[in-house]
């Protein structure tokens, strides 16, 4: 049966719920209504009250009391209604939760998952579209993650969950109903620190995550179709800890690369990422690593604005005959 | 000021077992001014590095409240609170190891002077945003709730912390779904140098405990047997299921806010009128009205206390260093395994 983005994410709380009854979910409207995007729909009726919590608007507690009950054996998987909001829990993340371990001696874990519903392209303007990955890729400690399929939003989230470390899990919000697939009927969970080759090529490579990877495969057919050149894509999945050997592998195999995200360009992971090959497969390069990204501004209401600084297929495919042209 | 009195007056081995309970409070409190006065001097030597908090002053705090905790409940001490790690059962010489940076440490290096806890004694080592470990108390108190376990948890926390944002979200969620917890509020006057009525427009921080739906408690933190009361009736109410509450301690702050602050911005004769509330020989007076022969048990409890401390130092000293490639160290917990993680259930 095809399963929607945001149906796999309700299956995987659903059945990790199922299998440790430690599992609990916390947050602001996720029991009664369902969450905002009824992504914790039905969980209420099938766990109660004990074990789908609403909050009130409080972002900190909600991070902090998670961490609270995670050092105590517990797997809360805590919700932040948007991923905007995560900046009023910022501290609790960074702080109590990435240090814990380390602070603890080695002598405490904290098994927490943050689910945080990301992204632009939605009308959402400046408070309801934001990328804040790159906040979070540079604190050890944390784990960071971000699916682009079904199977890797459940699969990730049940990994997540599973995992003795503190977890960000974000969510792009408009690849909830926008993309589905078969799921396999059987117990599956995606590991964190993988990266997945979504196409393999042999002209250009296209490094990518969340959001982005579908208008990625999108502008790689139409240069497959109208260019004859033949681009790999790598979906990253994992930004922290970022999957070393996927990407030096497909920048020595191409010799091109670009990068491409949803977040801003300056600070975003893709200058990681062009340093990590410029550091280690300098040699294999063909053209400088090229980042297209959104631009250096907050993300605007007006769709016109909106579109001029997201990037999309049309954006991609230009990169990309760019690119190739070099 | 709370009503002490209303309990039943003990009487044979009942009797004997509490005063037992009550000279070992003695010694507790002893021990921590003991152990806190070394470490400020062996910060004053250069051997304990980093900020030095001390809560000189205010042990009768941490000594009452803790004496009402059980094995399995959950303290998060604040900056100023080595007492804890005293009261609730940490090895004094790992406690110094801590203070020294040594292997042998809480942290085994990793961070300096109380953030390394010790949850096999319960202990969550809270961070430096002071404030911050409320909501992680009441998370801690969410589990035993959901888990339905007898248990409570305990946040100290300073008036200072009280201006936090983390601590009206802790509390009003607290009061929300009637949470195990305890909020201990420390009031010692300063933040750092920031006089009360520079931070508060009122004069209890337990006033607004009402406002969150439940109860707050107003007791001299200078006075270990009126902590001891209170601790021992909140903490029990708050264990059978009487949802949360917040117990304010009002007491002073007698060194600086560091070792490195000789706190110039205060009042000689405010700190002299609180010197002669000091806890220890207040709580003195009580073991003498008591029928103890106090001279004869103070000597016996400083040279006990002298030989505890000296013992943690030589231990202390005598660890070596950790390696400087174990900074990579205990940053993640492996991938997946068992879910007792801490040595606790």
């Amino acid at each position: 049966m095809e399963v929607t983005y945001l149906a796999a994410i309700n299956q995987a709380l659903h059945e990790e719920m199922r299998r440790d009854e430690n599992v609990f979910v916390m947050g602001e409207d996720v029991a009664e209504l369902g969450g905002a995007f009824k992504v914790t729909e039905g969980l209420l009726e099938a766990f109660g009250e004990d074990r789908v919590i609403d909050t009130p608007i409080s972002e900190a507690l909600i991070v902090g009391a998670g961490v609270g009950a995670a050092v105590l054996g517990m797997r809360p998987v805590v919700e932040m209604q948007f991923s905007d909001f995560i900046s009023c829990a910022f501290d609790q993340i960074v702080n109590s939760a990435a240090t814990l371990r380390y602070r603890h001696g080695g002598r405490a874990a904290c098994p927490l998952v943050i689910r945080a519903p990301s992204g632009a392209g939605i009308h959402g303007a400046l408070f309801h579209s934001q990328n804040p990955e790159a906040w979070f890729t540079r604190v050890p400690g944390l784990k960071v993650v971000a699916p682009a399929t079904a199977y890797d939003a459940k699969g990730l989230l049940k990994a997540a969950i599973r995992d003795n470390n503190p977890v960000v899990y974000f969510e792009h919000k408009r690849l909830y109903r926008s993309v589905r697939e078969d799921l396999p009927e059987g117990e599956f969970v995606v590991p964190i620190g993988v990266a997945e080759l979504r196409q393999e090529g042999r002209d250009l490579s296209v490094i990518t995550y969340g959001g982005t990877v579908h208008q990625v495969l999108d502008a790689a057919r139409i240069l497959d179709k109208e260019d004859k050149v033949s681009v790999e894509v790598l979906d990253l999945r994992t930004l922290l800890p970022l999957d070393r050997e996927a990407i030096l592998a497909t920048a020595r195999k191409t010799g091109k690369v670009l990068v491409v995200h949803e977040d801003r360009l300056t600070g975003g992971i893709g200058g990681e990422i062009a340093a990590l090959i410029a550091e280690h497969a300098f040699d294999a390069l063909d053209a400088p690593v090229r980042r297209l990204a959104a631009l250096d501004t907050h993300t605007a209401f007006s769709p016109p604005l909106e579109e001029y600084i997201l990037p999309n297929t049309n954006k991609i495919v230009e990169a990309l005959r760019s690119l190739a042209a070099y | 000021m709370d009503d002490v009195n209303g309990a039943p007056t003990p009487a044979g081995p009942e009797l004997n077992a509490r005063l037992e309970f009550e000279l070992n409070l003695y010694y507790q409190m002893k021990l921590i001014r003991a152990f806190e006065d070394r470490v400020s001097r062996l910060h004053r030597q250069n051997k304990i590095l980093g900020g030095v908090y001390s809560g000189a002053g205010q042990e009768a705090i941490v000594t009452g409240i803790c004496s009402a905790l059980r094995p399995g409940d959950f303290v998060a001490p604040l900056h100023r609170d080595l007492g804890v790690f005293l009261m609730m059962g940490v090895d004094p010489g790992r406690l110094m190891a801590q203070l020294m940076g040594k292997e042998n440490g809480l942290s085994r290096g990793k961070d300096s002077f109380l953030h390394g806890g010790d949850l096999e004694h319960g202990i969550f080592g809270s961070t430096s945003m002071l404030g911050s470990s409320l909501p992680i108390a009441v998370g801690a108190a969410l589990k035993f709730q959901i888990k339905r376990e007898k248990q409570v948890a305990v946040a100290f926390f300073g008036e200072g912390a009280a201006s936090r944002g983390d601590v009206h979200e802790a509390m009003n969620f607290a009061g929300v779904r009637r949470l195990p917890v305890i909020f201990v509020c420390e009031n010692n006057r300063f933040a750092y140098s920031t006089p009360l009525e520079k931070q508060m427009a009122i004069e209890d921080v337990a006033a607004r405990a009402e406002a969150y739906g439940f109860k707050g408690h107003v007791v001299s933190g200078n006075d270990l047997l009126a902590v001891v009361q209170i601790a021992e009736r909140v903490i029990g109410r708050t264990r059978d299921g009487g949802g949360p509450a917040l117990i304010e301690c009002k007491t002073y702050r007698y060194r600086g806010h560091s070792e490195h602050d000789p706190a110039l911005y205060r009042d000689k004769e405010e700190l002299l009128e609180w010197q002669s509330r000091d806890p220890i020989p207040r709580y003195e007076f009580y073991l003498e009205k008591r029928g103890h022969d106090v001279r004869h048990v103070r000597e016996q409890i400083d040279e006990r206390t002298r030989q505890v401390v000296q013992a943690a130092v030589d231990f202390a000293e005598n660890d070596a260093f950790p390696e400087p490639q174990e900074a990579l160290e205990d940053l993640y917990a492996p991938p997946a395994g068992p879910a007792n993680l801490n040595g606790r259930s």
